[in-house]
Order: structure tokens, then sequence, then C-alpha cells
């Protein structure tokens, strides 16, 4: 009797541990709607950048976006639309630059890379600072992942549902690209098309990711998943699987963590990938540090 | 016989400077043909030219009868990420690019084809392997098993060979005979001057100029041997330029 009661009071307390923030309010519900379309479409990307053996590149096209996005914030201030248009504008000349630059001269896609962000930066702070305006900034810096409303919810939804598709369009180019790129070009032109379009949808995605968590947080739920993934699939595909299971999982924990804990809710979900990621890289199946720690004998053959 | 390729004079290199210099001739369709020089002759180069990588400097390369898809080609270092998670089936499957292109799946008749070529080059077994975990000749057993799907009618193979044991060369080059038998034109750059004279029919000797080029017999005597052997493999930033007028040879 003792004991029922005692599961009873437990299971209300669990429910309303894990589920009840989200069945009394809304904006919860949207957050967790927004981290994970969010999730399903930057963990895909970010095995990419991975594999790509380009992870810093995320970081470095969250700087490049964020003068598109504070431009359109200056013309028509805190508007969905004009920042959303000035982030992917800006993302997307510094992303075709970059890989036209790297085809066709000596320099290699990091060194362009950085060259044309830190354009895209300095060009940026010019033109805030020229304004003179103490402007806001900090919804673009750090998000708002508790305050997404539909138009912007719609977005991240789209943008998510865009990146799966041409992800799926261009993921035979874009795995033969990564593994032996000569081969592609003596057999196909469809690698420099897949590689564009592949930048474009990293662009993409860190503007859904600004609104959500900010410039800076947004590259975290599209990396810490990726190499989450790496410790526990030797496939990409199963990779991808992982990425996008890690970073749905990591918003709805940060989202739970940050209502119970009263921390900010951004960080919290990328703090909750980068355990993950800790415990994957401690613990992972493949090429884990305990695993390759432990006395294991060598095998017949 | 009707040729494949035709070089007219041409002339490749890098940055005006020529690393393959006034090559005329042409190459008959179904030859087996061995391309040997010194290292820096431009055999790699000449390849490169052949496969539409680089452009020529000056002349002309012929292969009307040829598509892009038509040719298969086997680079000296392939740029292969060998850290990538894919699978040796995957890899190989890459050779069916032509049928499949970016979505097309792979059907019965494709599978069983994926097989063979896998069973041909004795890496039947290795299928779910990545290719990480593989050795050199391996990764080059499964490279030509690749080829075998490319279903090419000119195979170009740079130093196909190297690094790689007895046992496997010979193994890889029963495939290079089959194609030959097939008609299939091959051209291959080799080190080994007995392995060429006891199985090409036709070599190319190349240093820069091209030395010698026709019957694998007349071609690799002593004499000409040692005229590739000295010529220089200078690259002289202050070089004049060419006197051979463009319209000779």
């Amino acid at each position: 009797m003792r004991s029922a009661a005692g599961g009873g009071l437990m299971e209300i307390f669990m429910y309303d541990l894990l589920f009840g923030p989200f069945v009394e309010f809304e904006f919860m519900r949207r957050a967790l709607a927004g981290t994970t379309a969010l999730a399903l479409g930057a963990g895909p990307i970010g095995v990419f950048l991975m594999l790509r053996r380009m992870s810093l590149v995320g970081d470095a096209m969250a700087h490049a976006i964020l003068p598109g996005a504070a431009i359109g914030f200056l013309v028509s201030g805190l508007s969905l639309f004009a920042m959303t248009a000035g982030g992917l504008i800006a993302g997307c000349v510094v992303a075709l630059l970059t890989g036209l630059v790297a085809r066709m001269t000596e320099l290699k896609e990091d060194a362009a890379l950085a060259t044309f962000y830190l354009l895209s930066l300095a060009l940026g702070v010019t033109i805030v600072s020229m304004r003179g305006t103490n402007i806001d900034l900090l919804h673009v810096l750090f998000g708002s992942v508790l305050a997404l409303d539909n138009q912007t919810l719609l977005m991240i939804a789209g943008n998510a549902t865009i990146t799966l598709i041409v992800l799926a369009l261009i993921y035979r180019p874009l795995v033969i690209e990564c593994v032996d790129p000569g081969f592609l070009r003596s057999v196909s032109g469809a690698g420099a098309p897949a590689h564009l379009a592949f930048l474009a949808l990293v662009v993409l995605n860190l503007v859904s990711g600004f609104h959500a968590l900010g410039t800076l947080l947004a590259v975290g739920i599209m990396m810490l998943p990726a190499a989450t993934g790496r410790f526990w699939a030797r496939d990409v595909t199963l990779m991808i699987v992982i990425a996008a299971v890690c970073g749905t999982f990591s918003g709805y924990a940060g989202l739970l963590i940050s209502y119970h804990a009263g921390v900010p809710s951004g960080p919290a979900v990328i703090l909750v990938a980068g355990v993950l990621y800790l415990l994957s890289l401690l613990f992972g199946h493949v090429g884990g540090l305990v695993r390759q720690m432990l006395p294991q004998r060598h095998l017949e053959a | 016989m009707t040729a494949a390729l035709q070089f007219s004079n041409l002339t490749l290199g890098y940055d005006r400077h020529p690393a393959v210099h006034h090559l005329s001739g042409a190459v008959n369709a179904g030859a087996l043909m061995a391309v040997v020089g010194p290292n820096g002759a431009g055999k790699s180069t000449l390849f490169k030219g052949i496969v539409g990588m680089i452009k020529p400097l000056a002349g002309r390369i012929e292969r009307d009868a040829l598509a892009a898809r038509d040719i298969a080609y086997l680079p000296q270092a392939a740029e292969i990420d060998r850290s990538f998670p894919i699978n040796v089936f995957d890899m190989v499957a890459m050779g069916l690019w032509r049928h499949t292109g970016v979505f097309g799946g792979i059907d019965r008749h494709s599978r069983r084809r994926l097989d063979e070529a896998i069973a041909a080059v004795g890496l039947t077994g290795f299928e779910g392997r990545a290719i990480g975990t593989l050795s050199g000749g391996q990764m080059q057993r499964m490279l030509f098993a690749r080829l075998l799907l490319q279903d090419a009618r000119l195979i170009v193979l740079d130093e196909p060979f190297n690094a790689v044991d007895a046992k496997t060369s010979a193994d890889l080059f029963d495939l290079v005979r089959r194609w030959h038998g097939e008609k299939r034109t091959v051209l291959t750059a080799l080190h080994d001057i007995d392995f060429v004279r006891a199985n090409f029919p036709e070599t190319l000797l190349l240093a820069r100029e091209p030395v010698a080029w026709g019957d694998t017999a007349t071609v690799l005597t002593a004499e000409n041997l040692l005229t590739a052997r000295r010529m220089c493999e200078a690259f002289d930033e202050n070089a004049a330029e060419c006197a051979v007028p463009p319209a000779a040879a």
C-alpha cells in the first residue's frame, strides 16, 4: 500500500519533472519544436562538415553571417525577414567567394574562408558603428529560444525541411567528393555544384540557429552532436542518425534544465550536447578513450 | 586500325613550362601501351592531359571517338581520404556512376557485376571492411575493381604497380590482359623495364621530349634508355620561349 502510494507520487514527480513544463507552457513547446527542427537539419550538416575537415568552417561562417544580420536589424529593426535575409546574403556571398577562390587559385579553402569572413565581419562592424546607435544585438548573439514566434518557428522548420531534401539530393556526389575528389572529377561535374549547395545549407542552418541560439552557439548544435556520432558509428548514415538524435535530445534536456534550474536556455542546450560529447569521447564504442586504454589482448587474426 | 588518341605537336606543362614537349603520334584503338621514362619525364602529365585534367599549352589531343565517360583513370597518388567511414563495397560501387549517376540505384544486374568485380580482384569477403583498414595492395585491388565496373574503352593507369607486391601485381596485370583481350585501349606508366619488355607490345619512351615510340623491342634499346636518362629535368625559371614554331611537326 505504502509502496504503491510512493510509486504514484514518484510517477507524478517524474511526470512534472520531464513533461510538466512542456504541457503547461506554450513557449516551452515552441522552444522544443524549434530546437528539434534545428537539430534535425544541423546534425547531418555537422557530420559532413566534420568528415570534410571543415569543423571550424561553421564557426567562421557564423561570424560572416553576423554583419548581414546586424545590417538587417539596422535597416528595419527586429524584423525576422530583414535579419534572415541579411544573414543569408552575407553568408552565401562569403561561401560562394570562398568556394570560387579555393577552386580557381592556389589558396586553399581555409585560407580563402578566413580572408572573406574577416572582411565581412570588419565591414559589418564598421557599418554598425557608423550608424552610432546602441543597438541591442544580444538577440543575435545569444538568440531567444524561449520567445520563438510563429513566423520564426515556421522558418526554422522550413529550413530544416529544405536542408534534409537538398542533402538527400546531393548525398552521393557529396560523399564521393569527400572520399575521392579526383575520381568524382573524372566521372562527373557534380562535385562543384554539390559543394556549393552544401555550403549554402551550412549558411541556412546557421541563420536558423541564430534566431534560437544566437550566432555564437548555433554552431554548437551543428558540431557537438556530429563529433558525438563519430564515437559510435563507423558509417556515415548511422553517424547522421546519431547526430540528429543527440541534437534533439540536447534540445529537450537543455530546455528542461533551463526551466528547473533557471539558467539561460541556449547555453543549457549546448552544454547538454557538450556533456553527451564528453561522455562519448570517454566511453565511445569507436575509438573512445577508455576503450583505448582498457587492457585487451590482441586477436589471433 | 582506327586511332583512339591522336597527339599533334602536343605540349603539356605547368605555368608555361613544358613537361611533355612536342609529342606527335597516335594510339591505336585496342593498343596495350607502356609509357616509360625517368621521374619527371612527363608520364603523369601526359596522362592528365589525356583524361582532360589539364589543358595543352600548345598542340592538340584528339579523342573524337571517346567521351569523358569512356575514359577511366587511375592516378599515381589517388587523393583518397582513407579515414572516411566508407566500406569496400560502396567504394567499388562508385565505378557504376555511368549507370547510376546521382540518383540511380543498383539493380540486380549491376549487383552481380559488382560481386564479380570484387571477386575478380580477390576481395570477396572484404565488402564490409572500412577502407581505412586495407593494406596498400588491397587498396589497389579495390581501385582495380572500381576500374572494372567503369567499363571504359580507354583505361589510363599511372604507375599502378608501385609499392605493390609481386603476387598483387601479377593478379592485377591479369586484369590488364583481360582488358586488352576485350579490345580496350590501355595506357600504363611503368618503371620496370623487364616487365615492359615481357608484357607490352608497344612502348612510348618519354623524357619530356618523346625519345622513341613504337614496337617495344625497338624502343627499349640500351641507347634509347641512355638518351632518356641524360635528358635533364631542368625547370628553368628564366627559360626562353620555345623556338619551335607552333605549326611545326
